[in-house]
């Protein structure tokens, strides 16, 4: 598929048929879709919600899971304090609830299906979710593919999906794990215990062993930012960056 | 549809009328854009208005100062679903941009460029009769880079991915060529009372 041909779906329901908590802050949700779509991994859906007066909200979250036939769609949402969808999410969703979303949106977000060369995904919070979705399509399409994520929390706990990226790094030689935690002293030797700047880029470069031909960054615009600051300190070209800003 | 338990926080009171389809209105100022954010300093800046491929004329950012200013205090509209009312610009009409280099209407079409490579496609319609400009302030201040400082094109009655950051050209083109949004799944034209966001919106 090219970027140009991106379907754009129509409004659906879907049903929530599993809720996990994976960190303090974030939930997924597994929403079942009434017209299953083939996404690529880094595109999001659109939700809305409606209130009995008519009044409605949208907001977008990224696809979390791969691209796979299952008509199950995992969504990551990050509560926000007074987050009018979020919080929705997260205080009052309940499984069986009916959700309406339309998707697979985004064109620009991808990953590059063949994948061939070394990819550098930075990512914090919520702004894995994209990530692992690449992540998880590059175990199922493109597992030779040199991948390192670098990824920033404030703590242990707060790293999204931590078991699943832990096993993968153990498993896959290819697969570069880095944590950037900002609050508590890091425990593995391999991590770090400050912000992302350019020298830490510059390391987990070097454990790609190789320049990496695209780099993904995604979180909420302030951490962008810093991820992008510190990737072209890094000496690498702005032109092969790609970002997801969560707003905010 | 009604989702169960949802009420939101309902619709902006009196002023829902200015809240187009789809949009809730926010209190800070989001930042998107497809990658890292562009440093440009004003002694490097440069803004070319182009015919196709031929530069018309460039301006350097003392240049570009001197042409007439003008403030507009507009509502804005953002594809991910945040509307900010009341935000107030100043900036160059694109009408006086034209004037000065002597052009009138060469085509019905304009691509607009970014320092960082992003475009968008605007009909020249659009940017006509006071409703766009090259912004240069924002709030009474230089504009944020973040925002797209030092200027950045503004046509407040589109959705905002037609008011591209960072702004460095304005080309006529033949036809209405979709920019790098625009040839990405979303809509040619973008306007936000007919949520006109996606390519078959
Ligand atoms: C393409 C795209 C993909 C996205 N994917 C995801 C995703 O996978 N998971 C996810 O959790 N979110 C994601 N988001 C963000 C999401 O769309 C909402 O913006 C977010 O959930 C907040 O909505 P809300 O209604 O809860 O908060 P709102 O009521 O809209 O805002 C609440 C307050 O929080 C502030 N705020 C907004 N964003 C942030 C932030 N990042 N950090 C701190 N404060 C903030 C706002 O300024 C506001 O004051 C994505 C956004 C985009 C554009």
């Amino acid at each position: 598929m090219t970027e140009n041909d991106t379907q754009i779906g129509s409004w659906q329901p879907c049903v929530i048929e599993e809720i996990v908590q994976q960190t303090p802050s974030i939930k997924s949700f597994f929403l079942r879709l009434s017209k299953p779509f083939a996404h690529i991994a880094g595109q999001h859906v659109d939700v809305r919600l409606t209130a009995p007066d008519g009044y409605s909200a949208m907001r977008s979250y990224s696809v979390a899971s791969s691209t796979n036939s299952s008509p199950i769609i995992e969504l990551a949402i990050e509560r926000l304090p007074d987050g009018e969808v979020s919080s929705f999410f997260h205080d009052v969703a309940a499984i069986g609830d009916e959700i309406e979303l339309r998707g697979p949106l985004g064109g620009h977000f991808l990953w590059p299906e063949p994948a061939v060369d070394a990819i550098l995904l930075i990512g914090a919070g919520s702004g894995l979710a994209p990530l692992m979705a690449m992540i998880r399509q590059r175990r199922a399409t493109s597992p030779a593919v040199p991948t390192a994520l670098l990824l920033s929390a404030r703590t242990a706990e707060d790293v999204l999906f931590s078991k699943e990226l832990h096993s993968n790094e153990i498993s896959d030689a290819a697969f570069v794990l880095a944590l950037a935690i900002t609050r508590e002293k890091p425990i593995r030797a391999s991590d770090f215990g400050r912000r992302i700047d350019g020298e830490m880029v510059q390391e987990v470069v070097a454990r790609l062993h190789r320049k990496p031909t695209q780099i993904f960054v995604c979180g909420s615009n302030g951490f962008v930012n810093i991820a992008t600051d510190g990737a072209l300190l890094a000496g690498l070209d702005p032109s092969i960056i790609k970002t997801e800003r969560y707003g905010g | 549809m009604v989702t169960r338990g949802f009420t939101g926080r309902g619709s902006g009171g009196d002023n829902s009328n200015r809240i187009p389809p789809g949009q809730h209105l926010a209190d800070n100022f989001p930042v998107l854009s497809a990658g890292p954010t562009p440093s440009v300093e004003t002694s490097d800046w440069k803004f070319t208005v182009k015919i196709g491929p031929k530069p018309v004329k460039v301006w350097n950012w003392n240049e570009f100062n001197a042409l007439p200013k003008t403030k507009v205090t507009k509502d804005i509209h953002c594809v991910t679903s945040w509307s900010k009312l009341d935000t107030i610009w100043e900036g160059v009409l694109i009408e006086d941009i034209l004037a000065d280099a002597g052009l009138d209407q060469p085509t019905g079409f304009v691509l607009a460029h970014g320092y960082d490579g992003y475009s968008t496609n605007v009909p020249l319609a659009d940017l006509l009769s006071g409703k766009a400009m090259v912004a240069l302030k924002y709030a009474g201040k230089p504009l944020p880079r973040d925002h797209g400082g030092p200027a950045r094109l503004l046509v407040p009655h589109l959705y905002f991915w037609k008011s591209a950051k960072w702004v460095n050209a304005l080309q006529f083109t033949a036809r209405d060529e979709p920019g790098f949004w625009e040839s990405r799944g979303y809509h040619i034209y973008g306007d936000p009372w007919r949520e006109q966001r996606y390519t078959n919106d």
